[in-house]
């Protein structure tokens, strides 16, 4: 079988799996929404005084309120098939509109925060690897824990409060300066240091102590004492025979960094105020806008199921040994 | 025979185990020479202290209590004059070392409770889904993939803002969310163990599904999985605190690290200390848990013990 139907038909069934667990989520987001306490009801209709219970009643009907569960799950999953989310009670827009203006300004922070872990993780976990047992593999092991538990939140608003609001040498907030509306120039990247920098110390704490250890399986390998005995040159031999062969497993964690990714993004949008997918479903969780949380909910979801299927394609590309399950 | 070849070598440096030496002895005897962990292990054994005996530590030393206002010395900085204003006051003048502590009960308490919750879902579901496999398996593997694909901090967010939990039912939550590693790592385990021949030998005595799950599956997983938790308690004081902060976890006046740093934020022009020290202590705490968990795997692995 040549390799491009193998991919053909690996992302075919990967594609096939996805499904239940893209049911599971939005079952889930379904029954939080109907089983909270809140009545939606109430929230569309605050500060309308004039309503009378008949007017209530109407409503409830036409918004399907009244149905059995199971019935208004199903009409839910019908709409949504159709990409109708319905409308937001707080901004009166459909909500798919509001939320795809904001997908990008999250995607742009993540992707940033991605490469950056991936051309300071890379040679921080060669290098801890390589000088295994000595003081710079203590200092890379305990700076990634230390990455590790550092309250990210707690980061952002030191950065924000001392450089931004002290000394005044990054913006306090938003994505761009009060005129300048752009998507990438010297403003936004301006605007952009403080929110990736402190996205990236999650990747960078994570990524690092993968790689050692795959490189230290690495370097026991047979083929690597054949090119030292071959007489290469140390430099050779960690870049062709051991980062090439070490760099194949890390692509799984990526799932992992992504996912730590999204989860602070929502925090960091928070701190640094800045207009995203994150800070939107915060919001509207905290203004209980349901239509509104479930979208941002399904499709962050959405958008992490797709990262995890572009892992396990990358993956099983960049290794031959992988065979379709 | 491996160490039976040490001791020939080595007679005199390694003291004589009474009997054999089991997997806790040996895990502990490699944990003393490990500083690092005996340390990271003693501080969080003393934030624990610290902690629990909050009430005791304001009324004997700092002599005020977690809630006593002064509005006279509001934003104080930090002074030994008086001791309870020893990392300073916050705006209404409370003590900020005493409700440092206080804070510590809630964040915790959060942190053990709901791992320990995470951990016994986490370690029957492994179990069965390793053991029983087939459709019992396909359930659980459906709802790890299902929780793993929601952002863990926007479930929380959400279940939070609309179901507005106390500090208990918190826990509980946060227990339900976060068993999905323990359950990957135990059915992964289980799914191998179960294929031993111990397990066949319990079979062919008679031995029931859950007998031989308990008793001679579990306390082969059971080591790694003090890791894993170790580490969930730090991962999880970590959501508590971003929760607190974004004012959704625990509310005020019950002090938590977390939302005594959304006070101090606004604060921070008059009183910058305010917002170093509950950070700290999330960090200082989460990090020594981490290190705890690190060197457990280390002394525990035998793989890891040529090191």
């Amino acid at each position: 079988m040549d390799r491009g139907s193998f991919l053909g038909r690996f992302i075919a069934r990967r594609l096939v799996q996805a499904v239940p667990t893209l049911f599971g989520v939005l079952l889930l987001t379904f029954l939080l929404g109907r089983l909270s306490p809140s009545d939606p009801l109430q929230l569309m209709l605050a500060g309308q005084y004039d309503v009378t219970p008949e007017d209530r009643e109407s409503l409830r009907h036409s918004l399907g309120l009244d149905q059995p569960l199971p019935i208004q799950f199903l009409a839910w999953l019908w709409q949504i098939a159709h990409l109708n989310f319905g409308n937001s009670f707080y901004f009166n827009r459909p909500v798919l509109d509001i939320i795809v203006e904001r997908i990008p300004n999250s995607l742009q922070i993540s992707m940033i925060a991605l490469i950056i872990t991936v051309l300071v993780g890379v040679p921080l976990g060669v290098f801890a690897a390589l000088r295994r047992g000595r003081i710079e593999d203590h200092v890379i092991r305990v700076v990634s824990v230390a990455g590790h538990a550092v309250p990210q939140f707690w980061l952002g608003l030191i950065f924000v409060l001392t450089l931004s609001v002290q000394l005044r040498a990054f913006p306090v907030g938003s994505m761009n300066a009060v005129g300048i509306d752009c998507g990438l120039c010297w403003d936004r990247i301006w605007h952009l240091i403080g929110p990736v920098a402190v996205i990236s110390i999650a990747g960078i704490a994570n990524l690092p102590r993968i790689l050692r250890t795959e490189v230290l399986e690495v370097i026991a390998q047979d083929y690597v004492r054949t090119a030292r005995s071959k007489g290469l040159k140390e430099r050779m031999i960690v870049a062709r025979h051991i980062l090439r062969n070490a760099l194949i497993p890390v692509v799984t964690s990526f799932g992992t960094i992504l996912l730590v990714f999204f989860s602070g993004s929502l925090i960091i949008e928070r701190v640094f105020n800045w207009p995203g997918l994150g800070r939107l479903t915060f919001e509207a969780a905290v203004g209980k806008d349901f239509p509104v949380v479930q979208a941002g909910v399904v499709i962050s979801s959405v958008l992490l199921i797709l990262s995890y299927l572009v892992r396990d394609i990358a993956y099983a590309w960049v290794d031959p040994r992988i065979k379709v399950r | 025979m491996a160490v039976g070849a040490q001791t020939a070598t080595r007679p005199l440096e390694l003291p004589q185990p009474r009997g054999s030496a089991g997997l806790w002895s040996t895990a502990w005897y490699s944990l003393r020479r490990d500083r690092l962990t005996m340390a990271a292990g003693a501080v969080v054994l003393l934030i624990i202290l610290l902690s629990v005996g909050a009430p005791l530590l304001a009324e004997y030393v700092f002599r005020t209590t977690f809630d006593k206002q002064d509005l006279l010395h509001t934003y104080g900085a930090p002074t030994l004059d008086p001791p309870a204003y020893l990392l300073g006051s916050d705006e209404v003048g409370r003590s900020q070392v005493v409700r440092l502590f206080y804070g510590g009960q809630v964040s915790l308490f959060v942190g053990f409770v709901a791992a320990f919750i995470q951990l016994t879902i986490g370690v029957l579901l492994g179990l069965m889904a390793g053991y029983f496999r087939g459709r019992v398996d396909d359930l659980i593997t459906w709802f790890i993939t299902t929780l793993n694909s929601i952002p863990t901090i926007f479930l929380l967010i959400i279940i939070s803002a609309l179901f507005a939990p106390g500090p208990i039912t918190l826990t509980i939550i946060i227990g339900t969310i976060f068993w999905t590693g323990i359950t990957n790592f135990v059915r992964g385990q289980t799914f191998a163990l179960r294929e031993r021949e111990f397990v066949t030998a319990a079979r062919t005595v008679g031995a029931t599904s859950w007998r031989i799950m308990l008793r001679h599956i579990l306390p082969n997983v059971l080591p790694l999985i003090f890791v894993l938790t170790a580490i969930d308690v730090g991962t999880i004081i970590l959501a508590e605190s971003a929760l607190s902060y974004l004012g959704l976890g625990i509310v005020p006046p019950t002090p938590s690290w977390g939302n005594m740093l959304t006070n101090a934020a606004s604060y921070f022009n008059r009183a910058p200390w305010l917002v170093a020290s509950p950070g700290a202590m999330i960090f200082l705490t989460v990090l020594c848990l981490y290190l705890v968990g690190d060197g457990l795997r280390d002394a525990l692995d035998p793989r890891l013990k040529s090191r």
